[in-house]
């Protein structure tokens, strides 16, 4: 899975709806907007599961030592083990990342959110810290 | 009978609780921060209630995505600290009330309010934040014992901003049903704009803020109309975090005093929020 900064994130279903407060209402579809709705949970829980698990010492030790061998262990796909290994922060989002979850990785890297917002933004970390200090990003 | 005194709607970004723990207060890119949070807190440590309710989300720390409650409340007598993963927070674990827990689910059940409940229960930044956004040095131990009320919004579908309100009006009522004299503090934490991925990632809308911050106070039936999508376009992704200050404000009266609110941009990627209501008549 490659990753361009600034392509909105993969769609497995192209009909995406309206959502009301509704019965049966569809996906959200929000420009620049992950929604970790059931079908992207669905898909990316394997890995989520392999990120809480290094909340735990010994695990993150165990990961570190066979980073391949310890995402087999926890049965995620190949394109998920392939994004994990090379820290492919968006790949990770797109392939049913929890951002929450995802943070637990990035957080054993010493990587910081903002970072990460730098990442998937593609402005770079320095440049999305200055926007959030002059105030945050907008809309348009 | 059982009050809520007042209300606290804090945002609970896990870096301000970190600016604490690291003696980063005076910190120019915190300092605004924290005198923002001073007469809060000099308020609120003229009035400890006998117990507290803190509405909160869990990340990923007390509980992951094999059960995804939409609604939870603690009945333990202790909740432990979380270690998110770099050690756990150096403030105390949390004391809780069992049996005003056991009253609030058999009185909600039966509004038809089916909470799962959690007899054991690691509590996360999102629960301790807005403990340390109260009290800053706790000691020993927090003011009063605590109790946790969860809320999905991390998974879609979230419970609606109405159904939240709605929860905190039957949340209003269960305590007020209480036979012993207590009095309560409630707190809504989350939000306020804030977006952590996506190329919208640093979304934040000061305009929607103080909006919400002013109807929150004035008007909180218009914010529980609002759909999840206009939530989420409106305050980003995350920001959605906010219908948890619609449980607070259901459980307060309809007429509240603001005693004291603050807005700053940015704790980490979020607009940080603090808005301190007093529940009680104006005479008294």
């Amino acid at each position: 899975m490659t990753h361009r900064p600034g392509t909105p994130p993969v769609r497995e279903r192209g009909e995406a709806r309206a959502m009301g407060t509704g019965a049966g209402a569809g996906r959200l579809d929000l420009p620049g907007t992950p929604i970790f709705d059931g079908d992207t949970s669905r898909r990316g829980l394997r890995m989520n599961k392999l990120f809480m698990s290094l909340r735990d010492a010994a695990n993150r030790e165990r990961f570190l030592a066979d980073e391949a061998a310890y995402c087999r262990e926890f049965g995620l796909s190949e394109q998920q083990e392939e994004a994990v290994l090379a820290r492919d922060w968006q790949a990770m989002i797109d392939l049913g990342g929890s951002i929450f979850y995802v943070y637990k990785l990035a957080m054993m890297d010493g990587r910081s959110m903002q970072y990460l917002g730098g990442v998937f933004t593609g402005m770079g970390e320095e440049d999305f810290l200055a926007a959030m200090r002059a105030g945050g990003r907008r809309d348009g | 009978m059982a009050e809520v005194t007042w209300g606290l709607a804090t945002s609970h970004v896990p870096s301000i609780g970190a600016a604490m723990d690291r003696g980063k207060t005076d910190d120019p890119n915190w300092k605004a921060l924290f005198d923002g949070y001073a007469p809060a807190r000099a308020w609120l440590a003229e009035h400890r209630p006998d117990v507290a309710i803190v509405v909160y989300n869990d990340h990923a720390n007390g509980i992951d995505l094999d059960f995804i409650p939409t609604f939870g409340l603690g009945t333990a007598e202790r909740y432990e600290v979380a270690d998110e993963g770099f050690g756990r927070r150096p403030v105390p674990d949390v004391l809780g009330h069992p049996e005003l827990s056991f009253h609030l689910v058999e009185s909600l059940v039966d509004e038809g309010f089916d909470l799962t409940v959690f007899q054991e229960l690691a509590v996360d930044h999102g629960f301790t934040v807005p403990l340390s956004v109260w009290t800053p040095d706790p000691g020993d131990a927090w003011p009063c014992p605590v109790i946790p009320l969860l809320v999905n919004v991390i998974q879609y579908p979230q419970p609606t901003a109405a159904r939240c309100y709605a929860l905190g009006q039957a949340l209003g009522r269960a305590i007020r049903s209480y036979p012993e004299d207590l009095t309560v503090g409630v707190l809504g934490t989350g939000g306020m704009s804030h977006q952590l991925a996506g190329t919208r990632a640093g979304f934040i809308n000061p305009d929607f803020d103080s909006m919400w911050m002013q109807a929150i106070e004035t008007d909180p039936a218009r914010l529980a109309a609002m759909s999840r999508e206009e939530l989420i376009r409106q305050a980003g992704s995350e920001g959605i975090e906010l219908i948890m200050w619609l449980v607070m404000r259901g459980a307060m009266d309809e007429r509240i005093t603001k005693v004291h609110s603050d807005y700053f941009v940015p704790a980490s990627n979020t607009a940080a929020g603090i808005a301190l209501f007093d529940n009680r008549p104006p005479s008294a």
